[in-house]
């Protein structure tokens, strides 16, 4: 019961990470080893505000966000877009992306030790417990899932009811075709990467209030996305709440079970499933 | 296609060219000449070049699958960690050319069953598998030393000294290229150039691109985990934390870009200053490292993305070329070329 808890909270917070992975990889077609780093910087933006003012982390979502959301933007127009431009084929493309994605990642994991260290941080907000079903948990993580489910149900309400979600989900089943009923690709992409941006500084901002992390975890939580993603599949967004949840499930039981030191491990396994039996993911689209 | 029925035509193009021996001369020449180099310097001198070599012998034998494919391969970490602990846990057990053995296997059997898993898939996958496969396999590794044992590292002793190192990794580094020499003019060679020129084709060629991508990418793999067990000893402690250090991978990958994939010897005109410069920064800015190994990804991508080779050739085109013939491969393969290029226009 424990396990499954954890695991759910766990999950309910590797959702909102993962979304923003999928928005742009999903959407935007361009693969972002530089994700986890966002969402570090975002866990350090609420620490720096916890530690400063004593304010609640959930207010530091109010200046991450939109922080985020600017600077993926400016990285979209800036970094990616000559690639964009230049690239002969989508296979080149990805190449380039890896790899620029990755240089940005050592940039940015660079600038936040030299801003904040190298040390791991965490800070204690509401490390009160809480009592569901007689067992006790850390309050802070139930408030990190309801925060995290309240901003995944309004982006899943926002792709699906209004025409700027529209145009980001036809981009994402087919760029070509959407730009033929006059959807603006180009803008849809920058904005899907933008906001994906902005959607993983806020799982790091929630993550940050109940796990340890340090400059340089960055790639942890980059892989765990990107499985994530694949297991639910590419381009949909119900696929990868599912693989978030099961993620968090695997990953919880593994650490309560054998040993807390193979988290990463019990992922790969379940990555490794999916690419042997079934490649396009959970929801994914069986492409020829 | 399979590799073992030969075309006659096939044989009468590969045949060796007087230019092609005296290339092959020109470089024995440059190995033996390099094998001098412990005789003469000593010291901080043969650190660096002890360096060089183990580099070059990764960023060639990357070159030999990510090269020709377009696969970005960061598993060298994950390879070279397991050459090492295969030698560090036998090295008291078994004489030390049956561990160098051993290694390869292990590191070809470790690269077969993510090769299986990762390459039939679309090329994203592989990279984001093999990125995290060094972090996956020291988890197990600590995991099972914390369950079967109660040390964390193995000590390595042996009376080794730094020339004999030098000689072994350019002995290693002189068969990779062999190997890659060979893996260019073979069949295999020639379906990896069209797999990374377009897999689509590839695939309406009637090539096995799974099989042809497994096989290169076992063995490249494998010589990662022979270099693995050859430095082993000079490292004297293993532990997992050191044995699978994920920057190798990514310090490789930057060598080899850096040099340029299209030649077998671009990764060496890499090697060489990146070594050096790596030195520099280290003892110079030993906290900046990571931002200005990102800061080299971003000018490879940007500034040089075919490496110096890339700008090497553009030069010698500009310059109309003169003694610029081209190779046997690239005799073989313009045909080739021209008509993937037609059959992409008429698609588009």
């Amino acid at each position: 019961m424990d396990i499954v808890i954890i695991g759910l909270l766990l999950g309910g917070t590797y959702a909102l990470m993962a979304i923003g992975l999928q928005l742009q990889f999903g959407v935007a077609r361009i693969m972002n080893l530089a994700n986890g780093e966002i969402l570090i910087a975002g866990a350090f933006g609420a620490f720096w505000l916890y530690a400063g003012t004593k304010a609640s982390p959930l207010l530091a979502l109010l200046f991450v966000v939109p922080l985020a959301f600017a600077l993926n933007w400016a990285i979209y127009r800036v970094l990616i877009l000559p690639l964009v431009r230049r690239a002969k084929s989508q296979g080149k493309l990805e190449v380039d992306c890896i790899l620029a994605t990755f240089g940005l990642s050592f940039v940015f994991i660079g600038i936040m030790v030299a801003v904040f260290g190298a040390q791991y941080t965490d800070y204690a907000y509401l490390s009160e417990p809480i009592f569901i079903f007689g067992e006790r948990y850390g309050l802070n993580r139930v408030v990190a899932f309801l925060a995290s489910a309240v901003i995944c149900a309004a982006l899943y309400l926002w792709l699906h009811k209004t025409r700027t979600g529209l145009a980001l989900r036809a981009v994402s089943v087919n760029p070509s075709a959407a730009g033929l009923v006059s959807i603006n690709v180009a803008r849809a992409s920058a904005l899907a990467f933008a906001l994906g941006g902005a959607v993983t500084a806020a799982g790091g901002v929630l993550l940050s209030m109940y796990l340890t992390f340090d400059a340089s975890y960055g790639v942890v939580f980059t892989l765990k996305a990107l499985i994530i993603v694949i297991l639910g599949g590419v381009g949909d967004i119900r696929g990868t709440i599912v693989a978030a949840f099961i993620l968090g499930l695997a990953e919880t039981a593994v650490a309560t079970l054998i040993d807390p030191g193979l988290t990463l491990a019990a992922a790969y396994i379940l990555f490794m499933v999916v690419l042997l039996v079934r490649p396009e993911g959970l929801f994914g689209r069986r492409t020829a | 296609m399979s590799a073992s029925e030969k075309l006659p035509a096939a044989d009468a193009g590969l045949a060796i060219t007087a230019g092609e021996r005296r290339v092959f001369v020109v470089c024995v020449i440059l190995f033996v000449a390099a094998g001098f180099v412990p005789l003469v310097f000593g010291g901080y001198v043969l650190q660096v070049m002890v360096s060089i070599v183990m580099y070059a012998a990764f960023a060639t034998s990357w070159l030999l699958f990510s090269g020709p494919t377009n696969y970005i391969a960061l598993s060298t970490a994950a390879f070279f960690g397991i050459g090492m602990y295969v030698t560090a846990g036998g090295i008291d057990l078994l004489p030390y050319p049956a561990l160098i053995i051993i290694s390869g296997v292990a590191g070809a059997a470790v690269a077969a069953v993510v090769g299986l898993a990762t390459l039939r898939v679309s090329g994203v996958y592989f990279v984001i598998f093999t990125l995290g496969l060094a972090e996956l396999i020291r988890q197990f590794m600590t995991w099972g030393q914390h369950v079967f044992g109660t040390m964390s590292g193995l000590y390595v002793t042996t009376d080794r000294s730094e020339p004999m190192y030098y000689w072994q990794l350019l002995l290693l580094t002189a068969v990779i290229y062999l190997v890659g020499w060979w893996i260019g003019r073979s069949r295999l060679g020639f379906a990896l150039r069209i797999i990374g020129n377009d897999e689509v084709v590839a695939v309406h060629c009637g090539i096995n691109t799974a099989r042809a991508k497994l096989v290169l990418f076992i063995i490249s793999s494998t010589f990662a985990s022979i270099i693995g067990a050859v430095v082993a000893p000079r490292w004297g402690y293993v532990e997992p934390g050191v044995a699978f250090n994920p920057y190798l991978s990514f310090q490789v990958v930057i060598m080899a870009l850096l040099g340029g994939t299209h030649r077998l010897w671009g990764p060496l005109l890499g090697v060489i200053p990146f070594v050096l410069l790596w030195e520099l920064i280290s003892i110079e800015f030993p906290s900046q490292t990571t931002l200005l190994l990102g800061v080299c990804f971003l000018l490879i991508v940007y500034v040089i993305p075919n490496g110096f080779t890339g700008l090497v050739e553009n030069a010698l085109q500009r310059r109309g070329g003169a003694g610029d013939a081209p190779s046997v491969a690239q005799r073989m393969f313009d045909p080739l070329r021209h008509l993937l290029q037609r059959g992409k226009d008429r698609n588009a």
